[in-house]
């Protein structure tokens, strides 16, 4: 105890001490798990009796399993789909948005509300009753004369975009970074491309985009990256249903380690996503030089 | 020309009302639907307005199942919630405090093992972490819920809180340190009574992602009387269940009831975190 005393008011010592918290918990709650799971990635196990080692068996079985394949595939399409759309709503929005009225703080709640809950287990249960074939969403199609009776949970081809419609209506998050980013463009750019005689549109794609592109990539890494990892949403509304056309990869994970009680696959699974996640974001960072703006002002 | 401005004044207000409209519609309806009678929701769901007004789906809804009511779940909501935000204001300021005031070797590895951790989501973790904490024997218990977030092990937190403590003069520190005060002094004295508002927002989101947490919740919580909301909520989907709809609405506006209130009243501060530290919500 005296020591500990004396190193937290040692200056060499005490920035050690006031991090100790993350150092412990960064060891115990990550890195030492991720470890075991490496270990049980190599192993039969079903939780209930001890693991077996099997060496690559889970790898073999991995590269032979079809509806593994189909949760990459499922998962990369709603991710490459929902962030790109919901990126460019937030942009437009919070174009719109910029222009300052009394309403101004209305609209940006409006529009930023779904963000807040759009993760929680009731708007989940909210959006697979909206779908329903009795739902609400029908029910105002038919309403402006659209008959329709579609089952849109049912149907292989609309189940992903109730969860991609899920997604892009939380954009309000990513609005109001693109709000604070566009709100730091100095104004006297616009007011010399008004001299030059630029256009509306001349003046977005030449100054406001460039300048918004470092804030564009970092929204991408990150929404891309939680684009993969969607659970709660497609758990609650779809199952992974119909046919597997909604099986996020999370999704499957969890059937396979706590459903089918092949947890040692699962684990393996929870390696392979890491290495997927880390080689999507290198490659995005690889295309930013071609596309980001880093020249200051 | 005055004129053509008003045109397209009322144009904008038109269109970005209604668009805000749709936005929060899927909302109103829920909440709508909850005072419909349950056997008219469906046939009436293109209308808002109730024919008549119940309150009979919250008397339902909150009987909850076997026998445990809303009102327990509610109870271990809040008090997962509040004791996992406690734990992660109070250590991710500790640890906040040390990247911002202090220089030391090995600080770069750490401050990046932080950004890791940011990456590094509970869904890659949540078999790794089960296996882990089954060794410990912690499954079917709150401690996974709860003792990790007293280890700073959300990077945001620690990343928004140290942010915040760079922003104030080191003068402060250096005049405190001159009386006399220790680091620990300093800390509590100095650095705590004037982060005051990045604690807010801290507290805000994570008491906000607790409250919704549903995969923990899913994986560690067995027995039904220990259920949080979130969990309680998807036995209305499950197979099985009598599909009462009013019962599930009525309950599922409730359990976004604390999330809204706070989305109302502290606004300001969840915007200011969203655009200075910018990183999810």
């Amino acid at each position: 105890m005296n020591r500990l005393r004396k190193a937290i008011n040692q200056e060499k010592t005490a920035g050690y001490i006031f991090t100790l918290p993350f150092t412990i918990g960064f060891l115990l709650f990550m890195v030492v798990p991720m470890g075991i799971s490496l270990y049980y990635s190599f192993c039969k196990y079903d939780i209930l009796s001890p693991p077996v080692f099997t060496g690559l068996d889970n790898l073999k079985t991995m590269m032979a399993d079809e509806t593994f394949f189909k949760s990459i595939f499922v998962t990369f399409y709603f991710a490459l789909v929902s962030v790109p759309l919901r990126l460019i709503f937030a942009l437009i929005v919070a174009m719109l948005l910029l222009k300052n009225s009394k309403m101004s703080g209305f609209y940006r709640a409006a529009y930023y509300l779904p963000s807040i809950i759009g993760g929680s287990v009731a708007v989940s249960i909210l959006w697979k009753r909206m779908f329903a074939t009795d739902g609400v969403i029908n029910r105002l199609l038919q309403g402006v004369g659209i008959d329709c009776h579609l089952s849109w949970l049912g149907n292989t081809k609309t189940a992903i975009w109730v969860l991609i419609i899920l997604a892009v209506w939380q954009f309000g998050s990513s609005m109001l970074i693109f709000l604070s980013a566009l709100k730091q463009i100095p104004q006297t750019l616009y007011e010399a491309a008004d001299v030059d005689g630029a256009k509306g549109f001349s003046k977005f794609f030449r100054i406001t985009l460039p300048l918004l592109t470092p804030t564009i990539f970092f929204n991408l890494v990150m929404q891309m990256i939680n684009g993969f990892l969607a659970f709660t949403q497609s758990y609650i509304i779809t199952q992974g249903k119909p046919m597997n056309s909604t099986l996020f990869y999370t999704v499957y994970m969890y059937q396979q380690s706590f459903e089918f009680y092949n947890t040692g696959y699962g684990a393996a699974m929870a390696w392979v996503m890491l290495l997927i996640i880390g080689a999507v974001t290198l490659v995005l960072f690889a295309t930013k030089r071609f596309w980001v703006y880093e020249g200051g002002l | 020309m005055k004129e053509k401005k008003r045109i397209g004044a009322v144009i904008y207000h038109v269109l970005v009302f209604a668009v805000g409209i749709i936005m929060v519609y899927p909302l109103i309806w829920m909440f709508m639907s909850s005072f419909k009678d349950t056997n008219t929701i469906f046939t009436t769901a293109g209308t808002l307005i109730p024919e008549e007004f119940t309150l009979q789906n919250y008397a339902t809804g909150w009987k909850g199942f076997a026998k445990i009511n809303f009102g327990v779940f509610f109870k271990n909501s809040l008090f997962i919630s509040v004791v996992a935000t406690i734990g992660t204001l109070i250590s991710s300021a500790i640890v906040g405090y040390g990247f911002a005031r202090f220089e030391f070797k090995g600080k770069g590895i750490l401050f990046g093992a932080m950004l890791l951790s940011m990456m590094l989501p509970a869904q890659v973790l949540m078999i790794p972490q089960y296996l882990w904490y089954q060794k410990l024997n912690w499954v079917g218990s709150y401690m996974p819920l709860i003792v990790p977030y007293f280890f700073a092990i959300q990077g945001f937190f620690v990343y928004l809180i140290s942010n915040f403590i760079s922003g104030i003069p080191k003068e402060l520190d250096e005049a405190a340190k001159i009386d006399g005060c220790s680091y620990v002094q300093i800390f509590t004295r100095v650095i705590m009574p004037l982060i005051k508002p990045a604690l807010v927002t801290g507290g805000i989101f994570s008491f906000m992602w607790r409250w919704d947490d549903f995969l923990s919740a899913l994986l560690y919580v067995n027995k039904s009387a220990k259920y949080p909301v979130s969990l309680a909520l998807k036995l209305f989907c499950d197979p099985g269940s009598s599909s009462d709809y009013g019962a599930m609405f009525a309950m599922a506006s409730l359990s976004i009831l604390p999330s809204v209130l706070i989305f109302i009243f502290f606004q300001k501060y969840l915007v200011e975190g969203i655009s200075t530290s910018g990183l999810k919500g």
